[in-house]
Formats: structure tokens, sequence, C-alpha cells
């Protein structure tokens, strides 16, 4: 299974761990696991089904949105983490 | 909520609204969490990362900036707790594009710059719902102290 990464302000809704193991072969598939796993995240990751605009998912070191979106393909010893835009105004 | 911070970190944080000003400045609050109270200990003030166009009513904190935010505080032991931001020539509360983009578990404190000038800093946390920002008391504590 992936590891996933969640930065500190999620951290209540995943149980409080940093960590969390995900399973999938898509960035997409992994999101939907880890929300499967923590339903309360799913609010706060997605808004009208779609990932919420200040939501950005690495792979390794890689934006997702200049690989494959969450299309991009991930293996058991992927490292993925959310690491969130703040944005306001 | 109770949002205490340093009376030198405010200083700081208007000082960066005014000099943004007009356009919004922002950074983000470094400290700890303890029984319900959010303790600043420090404040990193960045680079408005929005197009400049923008800028005069929107503010936009990349992720590498939010990472070196994380490095930043876990460096000194602590977390990152939250966001400041300013409004020039606008009351010191969120908007709907705030509320928008919110993150849960994070203090908002917000400087209103009104004409140059740093006039009010008030502080809020989201909501478990995100229906709404809730009002935190900012407790302004001498430079020893938090």
């Amino acid at each position: 299974m992936a590891t996933l990464r969640i930065p500190t302000p999620l951290r209540p809704y995943a149980g409080g761990q940093e960590y969390v193991q995900v399973s999938g072969s898509t960035v997409d598939e992994a999101l939907r696991d880890l929300t499967r796993q923590y339903p309360d995240l799913e609010p706060h990751l997605y808004k009208d089904g779609r990932l919420r605009s200040f939501v950005n998912i690495f792979v390794g070191e890689d934006n997702i949105r200049s690989l494959n979106g969450i299309e991009t393909p991930i293996a058991e010893d992927t490292r993925l983490l959310i690491i969130p835009s703040i944005a306001g105004g | 909520m109770q949002v205490v911070v340093r009376a030198a970190d405010l200083t700081s944080m208007s000082r960066h609204g005014e000099a943004s000003y007009p356009d919004e400045g922002a950074g983000f609050l470094i400290g700890r969490m303890e029984d319900g109270q959010v303790f600043v200990e420090a404040i990193l003030p960045l680079e408005n990362r929005r197009e400049r166009e923008a800028r005069f009513n929107r503010y936009e904190l990349g992720p590498q900036d939010f990472a070196r935010a994380e490095l930043e505080a876990a460096r000194r032991g602590l977390d990152v707790v939250g966001v400041f931001h300013s409004h020039p020539d606008h009351p010191a509360q969120p908007s709907q594009f705030d509320l928008d983009n919110a993150l849960p578990h994070f203090s908002y404190l917000i400087v209103s710059v009104e004409r140059g000038i740093a006039r009010l800093t008030r502080a809020w946390w989201l909501r478990p719902d995100r229906s709404v920002f809730n009002e935190a008391m900012l407790v302004v504590a001498e430079d020893a102290e938090v």
C-alpha cells in the first residue's frame, strides 16, 4: 500500500495520524480510499465531487498537476503528500 | 477559542500588511495548541503569490510556502497553527472567499489596513461543518509570556 502524509490541519480527521496507508493504483483511487477510511476528511478535500483547488497532491516531489492529475499512477511504495495552498482575501 | 500572540508579532503582522498595501499581505503562524488555546510563538511573513492584478483582494501562499513553514515549525518543535493576512481598506473579518478556502483547525488572523495604516486585528476559526467562521478571543501577551 502507498503511504500518504496528512498535513497538520487535517490530522484531527485522520485519527491524529501524520501518515496513512492507502490502497489503489492511481492518485484518485488512493484519495477515495483515504476518505473511505476517514469520511470526515471528505468535505475538506472535495467540493461538488472535485478536489478543492487549494488541495495539492504530490507524488514524491512532483505535483500531480504536472503529471497526469488524479489519474497519475502510483505503486506500492509510492509516497503521497497532501500539501495545501493557502488562499483567501 | 483563544489565540495568544506576542505584541511584537502582532506589530510585525501589522507592518507586513502596511508594507503590502494596497495589496494583501500574508504569512503563517507557528506555535502550539494546548487545551483549546492557540499560542503563537513566531510568524513567517511571506510573499503573496497571487497574480499581481488580483493581489488587491486575494492572497495565496503556495505548497512550497506551506512546506517551508512546516520545516520551520518542526525545527522549533512546534506546528503550523494558522495564517495571517491583511484586508486593504476592508474590515478585519473573513470574506466568502476566505470561507471557501479555509482549512480546519487553523487560526486565521486578519489585519484591516485602512489607507496604508493597520487599524485592527481579529482572530477567526472555521467551524467543522465549514458553514461559517467563529471569532476567537485574541489575547496580546507581553513579549516573554507566550
